[in-house]
């Protein structure tokens, strides 16, 4: 089994998985119809590039591998998620907030996936491209909305911005498996897209009169399986009926 | 022209709107939202459009509830997408309602404050995953017969946003079934499962064909109005006559004793349906009324800053815009 690409795929598929599933978990309870309808939008994006990655990760890992024995039957410390994407629902600027940190690095990555040397992924990345422009648009324009909008919901957006920044620095980091995937051309070398990032976002902050975080202490650690504390109930929901009635279809 | 003749006129020129409103809906032609309407027909159709639309969102609860747990990748994605759906077409109802000149936060208010009324089905639990197969089939599939003859009702808007209403729900009812079927040709625990799940939906969704005709109480001014092309005991025989041989293939017994083929009236005959249990259900006091109530009121009071912030962020942009077309 080629082991590197199996676990850069898991890299790549892990942030879509997860960011997906705690957009779903408000699925019904949006501040309006529009909003809801958006956010399901966007966790349904998300599930579809899932399984597309899943489906490839699993030809390659064989022995009866499906893309639910890969999303459901893992243990925790082999999810490679970025900590950003487990942080829970706090509130919608929480969840706006930590959307979109996330997708502005989705859709950096994708434009350079889309010229990877594996044609699986870089098929994934040319369709996704579509879906990660719409979602980082969606997302931005709540971010001005909050951070512009009253005071109160200016004083939400920044909170939650200075709560979330700490878990940004670990999307620039680069794994073993992606340094040999780098190195095959397969990859894409992220530590490359941390200026544009930063330059984005914080162009962004700014027109939402939003403050620029200046700490420099980072969390890291979902990439190489060590999760916040929130990651375990994430996956006792998820994993739930698989493990519960383990061997069935659905 | 004196003051009596011209009551006398303007009366006759009121009945004669009316008549006219009449004859159009007898020829089956679409009353839309600048035509002159009678103000009961208006108030009729914001009570059953806005009961409708508030089904939709209400009913996003209890399948929402599975959403995070669904057991595979595919039926996730499904079931997300039908509860987007049901989003949609609670969007598409309220706009044909306000056409009728009310508000979509009065229309809110009113279900907030337990004024309107929404489909009782939705305040029974979802308590395992056979409950999207059964809803999907059994409440979807009595949803689809209730409507079906909405997409032919007098109100334009209305009748055009059933078209699309049900093309989707005839969709989820086969999905709901498909869902059913898995599980029937699966394992003895998901067998059980959907037994389970027929045994807990069956008379609900039985329920939701509407209280027996004689004391159906808008049933005659509804027919009509062609909102009603069917009493509600014909469309619960219908639902009734299509649904046991579903059961049938599926494998699963109907929870009704009494529940057998009549060759005289080439219909089913059935038990008798627990109405005490229905209007419990109705007035209030079903096993999910008050969960499915907090859930609605605390997303939208919650939601109350995110709304104002948009609507302050909306009058920067103007004021913006305004100042620098001045500047200019």
């Amino acid at each position: 089994m080629k082991t590197n690409l199996y676990n850069y795929i898991l890299e790549l598929a892990d942030n879509c998985l997860i960011a997906g599933q705690r957009l779903g978990e408000l699925c019904g309870h949006g501040p309006s119809l529009e909003t809801d309808i958006a956010c399901t939008n966007i966790s349904l994006d998300l599930f579809g590039q899932t399984r597309s990655y899943f489906q490839y990760a699993a030809d390659i890992k064989g022995e009866g591998a499906t893309e639910d024995s890969i999303a459901f039957l893992r243990y925790e410390q082999e999810y490679k998620n970025v900590l950003l994407v487990e942080q829970p629902n706090r509130d919608f600027a929480f969840t706006m907030a930590r959307q979109y940190l996330y997708d502005v690095f989705h859709l950096l990555l994708l434009e350079k996936l889309q010229f990877s040397q594996d044609i699986t992924l870089s098929a994934i990345a040319k369709k996704s491209i579509k879906e990660a422009s719409y979602h980082v648009r969606f997302t931005g324009d709540w971010i001005k909305r909050l951070g512009d909008g009253t005071e109160e919901s200016h004083e939400k957006m920044q909170a939650a911005i200075n709560d979330l920044w700490t878990y940004t620095n670990e999307l620039f980091e680069v794994t073993e498996d992606a340094k040999i995937m780098v190195a095959e051309g397969i990859g894409v070398d992220v530590s490359t897209l941390k200026e544009a990032y930063y330059e984005k976002v914080s162009a962004l902050l700014e027109e939402a009169t939003l403050t620029i975080p200046e700490s420099k202490y980072f969390q890291k650690g979902g990439k190489s399986g060590i999760h916040t504390e929130h990651m375990g109930y994430l996956l006792a929901d998820m994993q739930y009926m698989q493990r519960a009635y383990p061997n069935m279809k659905w | 022209m004196s003051e009596a003749q011209q009551n006398t006129n303007g009366a006759e020129r009121s009945l004669s709107l009316e008549e006219i409103f009449e004859q159009r809906i007898a020829n089956d032609e679409k009353i839309e939202p600048k035509d002159w309407m009678p103000e009961k027909y208006r108030k009729t159709h914001i009570r059953q459009i806005s009961q409708h639309a508030h089904s939709e969102i209400v009913g996003m609860l209890p399948e929402g509830n599975w959403i995070t747990r669904a057991p595979s990748l595919r039926r996730k994605v499904a079931l997300l997408a039908k509860v987007q759906d049901e989003a949609g077409h609670g969007l598409y109802l309220y706009s044909a309602c306000e056409t009728l000149g009310i508000s979509r936060e009065e229309l809110y208010e009113q279900l907030h404050s337990g004024k309107a009324k929404y489909s009782s089905i939705f305040n029974y639990p979802t308590i395992t995953w056979a409950d999207m197969g059964a809803i999907g089939w059994l409440v979807d599939g009595a949803a689809i017969i209730n409507q079906v003859p909405l997409c032919n009702t007098s109100y334009g808007p209305y009748a055009r946003a059933m078209i699309r209403v049900c093309k989707e729900e005839s969709f989820h009812q086969r999905q709901g079934f498909e869902i059913m079927m898995t599980l029937c040709n699966g394992t003895e625990v998901q067998k059980q499962m959907a037994q389970d799940a027929l045994n807990r939906w069956w008379w609900p969704a039985l329920m939701m064909l509407g209280p027996t005709d004689d004391v159906s109480v808008h049933t005659e001014q509804s027919m009509k109005w062609k909102l009603k092309r069917k009493t509600n005991d014909e469309l619960r025989q219908q639902f009734i006559d299509q649904t046991v041989p579903q059961a049938d293939i599926l494998g699963l017994t109907v929870p009704d004793p009494d529940l057998k083929w009549n060759e005289e009236t080439g219909h089913y005959d059935f038990g008798e349906i627990d109405w005490d249990e229905f209007w419990q259900v109705v007035k209030g006091h079903g096993p999910c009324n008050k969960e499915r109530m907090n859930a609605r009121v605390g997303a939208w009071e919650r939601g109350t800053w995110v709304r104002d912030a948009a609507m302050a962020y909306a009058e920067k942009q103007q004021n913006k815009k305004e100042n620098q077309a001045k500047a200019v």
